[in-house]
């Protein structure tokens, strides 16, 4: 990570804050149309391809702590992302004993360098399910207004996947996918018996290569450690690095935005940052400016812009600033394989993600619950690193000896150390993540109590889920028991029931926040127009997913990238008409 | 000296220390030497890592009563080494200071040893026989064995298992003894067909003209206009 304060000029036609899919994409369209650009980001920079910076495929023995987690990488020594749930100095609350739990990751890429590069399109139905179930609202757009910015992502970016012709998961142009890992089959067996479907997964990976600049996939599965050949996505290495090569990109780094500032007819006109290296406050300028911050951040921006033209913060007028924040659902079971012990070895990496995967496939007008769910499958031989051989004071019992005798859970001895070696690779499991129901009370607002190192007011959340929530991970549950079942695995921990909402995991806990500065061609029921501008100051746009006025059971950054790509275009055409 | 000697060192006794300070005579080979995890760290993350390589939380005392126990979770046999030869003690070492919140639960499960071998047999754990050794522990080493009373020992002594096997197995002979073929550039054309005929499965039919195939792999992707791969 580089330490260092940019000198450079202090206006630009365009600041962007955040560098994430959102972000990245803005600097690269925008820069590519002749505007010059500066790209705010809160973290540091870094190019996995340097020695430096580079993680991928460090073996364990070169972390003292063996590649496991810490507070800044909650997903290991060697995951790239650097944040996490709680971060020094950057606190935030919640309410009325509400939960609610913020993934933030302060570095160029942001939250794509920790993704699992799922990369799905909304389809039709996730544009107006107000339209189909009565809750909550439809966007003020629809598929067929962000397929051309999809197919364009595809193309640029790179997706495997197969052509199905499912109408709710549209195809796209896809690269090839990779063969299935031996659990994904066994899984497959199951899911073919319960008359569930499984696809090859849909992951950003460059299984070939799509131009001469990003390299191919080796198949290590560490897309989490930032890929050296670039054939992962990230907007680090996919976009802001292109950008900056090619156009008038400037990028400041370590510099945490306070407010967007307006002139006295309340237009945009900068943004004022801390640098967290001198701790000192700057000021740029810009004719237009593009918040990526993330859902939460954007808004958390928004509600500190107060001047005089914006007295409650820049959009706090529509009434619904920092509401409808929602996060995707999850939950999780696990099983053992008796088929899989003792099993051959050979190398299982892959990709960093599922090579299969189960689209949601059912009618909700025949289930108690209003919207479904994907799954996401796991297991095999992985990477021996902290935490490996573990547990085995509970799962030793599921080796047998040539007698069909049970080994004792826990002991020590060569006798351990050999079934550790027979159990390896034999445990599987899967994750639903599906789509909740925006709910006006879910919410991030201005603590009034609380700032942060810089002196910046922190966000407090207000988040509960619903019974509509509750009951698709009941239906999750059953769904994953059945899988696992009928592929032959023995069930390992117990049915999650209603004393822990059936497994379903707290609120923020899946990644997926959006919803907090919402698309409406109603001020006054959106912060934002159907192309993103926000109504209450026209030359302020945003390109993360708070905009979203749903999140489907996809994971968002596939749309982010689509929806940013077309506000930008937006963006050009307005400057072009001096309509901004 | 690689760093795995490096942690070696420093964890040998008192030097350590002093090695990273730099008064020592190795203070020469260690310099340039990466002190912590390597790559994209941030300076907190730098500071934390030496920081913890410099500290120490076991006492000589402590540490003789780890050395012992991880080589009788893992010990040597005829295709592996013991714990303590792959520097298991020195990474146990570690987590303590990396995560604090397990400080407290080991410290005490190492003073218990020297309650119940008093009891048991009137002197310190760390004079005891192979054998005597092996009584205390037997009476925590086996959850579902264990009586009541010993509860509380067993939670510890999974605890140390598993810090022992995380300790062993993210090794290079912990990899080998496993079988771990990854983490190496490599092209992935699914699993060998020997394995798949073993488990009576097969790649599906479905997708065979639409999986990677392998020989394009260098070839740029082209499509029409729908979306179809043409080149």
């Amino acid at each position: 990570m580089s330490l260092q304060i940019k000198e450079t000029q202090d206006s630009y036609d365009v600041i962007i804050v955040g560098s994430g899919a959102g972000g990245g994409m803005a600097s690269k369209i925008l820069s590519e149309a002749g505007l010059s650009v500066a790209v705010v980001e809160a973290g540091g920079d870094f190019d996995p391809a340097k020695e430096e910076d580079r993680t991928q495929l460090r073996p364990p023995w070169e972390s003292p702590r063996r590649g496991a987690g810490t507070e800044i990488r909650p997903f290991g020594d060697f995951d790239q992302a650097i944040g996490g749930w709680e971060i020094e100095g950057e606190p935030y609350t919640r309410k009325d004993g509400t939960q609610f739990d913020w993934f933030r990751s302060r570095m160029v890429g942001g939250r794509t360098n920790h993704w699992g590069r799922i990369s799905l399109r909304f389809g039709p139905n996730d544009f107006k399910r107000a339209s189909i179930d009565g809750f909550g609202h439809d966007w003020p757009i629809g598929y067929e207004d962000l397929k051309p910015y999809y197919d364009k992502v595809d193309k640029l970016i790179g997706v495997f996947g197969s052509k199905e012709g499912i109408f709710n998961e549209p195809d796209g142009f896809f690269l090839p996918p990779p063969k299935p890992r031996l659990h994904e089959l066994f899984i497959k067996r199951g899911a073919d018996k319960a008359g569930i479907p499984m696809i090859p997964g849909r992951l950003s990976m460059l299984t070939r290569p799509i131009n001469a600049e990003r390299g191919v996939c080796f198949f290590c599965n560490q897309c989490n450690r930032a890929c050296q050949a670039y054939a992962d996505f990230s907007s680090g290495t996919c976009l802001i690095h292109p950008a900056m090569k090619k156009g008038k990109v400037d990028l400041y780094t370590y510099s945490m935005v306070r407010k967007v500032t307006t002139d006295e007819t309340g237009k945009a006109n900068g943004v004022s940052f801390v640098s967290k290296i001198d701790r000192k406050e700057y000021k740029l300028k810009s004719r237009v400016v593009v918040l990526g911050a993330s859902a939460c951040e954007s808004a958390r921006i928004l509600m500190n812009s107060k001047s005089k033209a914006h007295p409650d913060g820049i959009g706090a007028d529509s009434g619904v600033l920092g509401r409808y924040l929602h996060d995707s659902t999850g939950a999780d079971r696990m099983g053992i394989l008796p088929d899989l012990i003792d099993r051959d070895r050979y190398n299982e990496d892959g990709v960093g993600g599922m090579h299969m995967y189960t689209p949601w496939w059912k009618d909700n007008k025949k289930l108690d619950f209003a919207r479904g769910y994907h799954i996401e499958y796991w297991g095999g031989m992985g990477q021996p690193a902290y935490g490996a051989g573990g547990s085995m004071d509970s799962m030793r019992k599921y080796l047998k000896d040539e007698f069909g005798n049970p080994s004792p859970n826990g002991g020590y001895g060569t006798g351990l150390k050999k079934d550790i070696r027979r159990i390896y690779g034999s445990t599987l499991g899967m994750s639903g993540r599906g789509e909740s129901i925006p709910q006006l009370s879910n919410y991030c607002e201005i603590d009034p109590n609380v700032v942060d190192t810089y002196g910046i007011p922190v966000l407090r959340f207000h988040y509960k889920w619903t019974d509509q929530e509750i009951k698709q991970a009941k239906h999750m549950q059953d769904t994953f028991e059945e899988i696992l079942t009928q592929a032959g695995a023995t069930l390992l921990g117990s049915k999650p029931g209603p004393e822990s909402m059936y497994g379903l995991a707290g609120p923020g806990r899946i990644i997926h926040e959006v919803g907090t500065t919402r698309m409406s061609n109603d001020p006054k029921s959106g912060v934002v127009s159907s192309d993103c501008q926000v109504h209450a100051c026209k030359n302020l746009f945003i390109v993360d997913a708070g905009p979203f006025v749903s999140q489907a059971d996809k994971n968002p950054t596939w749309t982010i990238l689509a929806l940013s790509w077309r506000t930008s275009d937006y963006i050009i055409e307005q400057l072009k008409q001096k309509n901004i | 000296m690689n760093r795995r000697e490096n942690l070696k060192l420093l964890f040998a006794g008192s030097i350590g220390a002093g090695l990273l300070l730099g008064c020592e005579p190795e203070q020469v080979k260690l310099k340039g030497a990466v002190i912590g995890t390597p790559g994209g760290r941030t300076e907190e993350e730098k500071v934390r890592d030496a920081k913890l390589l410099a500290e120490r939380f076991f006492t000589e005392d402590e540490l003789k009563k780890i050395s012992n126990l991880v080589d009788l979770i893992m010990p040597a046999d005829e295709q592996s080494p013991a714990a303590t030869t792959l520097g298991v003690p020195n990474f146990i070492e570690f987590m303590m200071k990396d995560q604090p919140s397990m400080q407290t639960p080991m410290r005490g499960g190492l003073m218990w040893l020297d309650f119940e071998s008093e009891e048991k047999f009137g002197k310190l754990f760390n004079s005891l026989e192979t054998a005597q050794v092996l009584e205390i522990v037997d009476l925590v080493a086996w959850p579902e064995k264990a009586t009541e009373a010993y509860q509380g020992g067993v939670r510890w002594f999974n605890m140390l298992r598993n810090l022992t096997c995380s300790g062993y197995f993210s090794t290079q002979e912990g990899w080998k003894y496993m079988g771990y073929q990854g983490n190496v550039p490599n092209v992935w054309d699914g699993v060998p067909a020997a394995v798949l005929t073993k488990h009576g499965l097969a790649n599906p039919d479905k997708y065979a003209g639409v999986y990677l195939k392998t020989e394009e792999r260098s070839k740029i992707a082209v499509w029409d206009e729908t979306g179809n791969l043409i080149g």
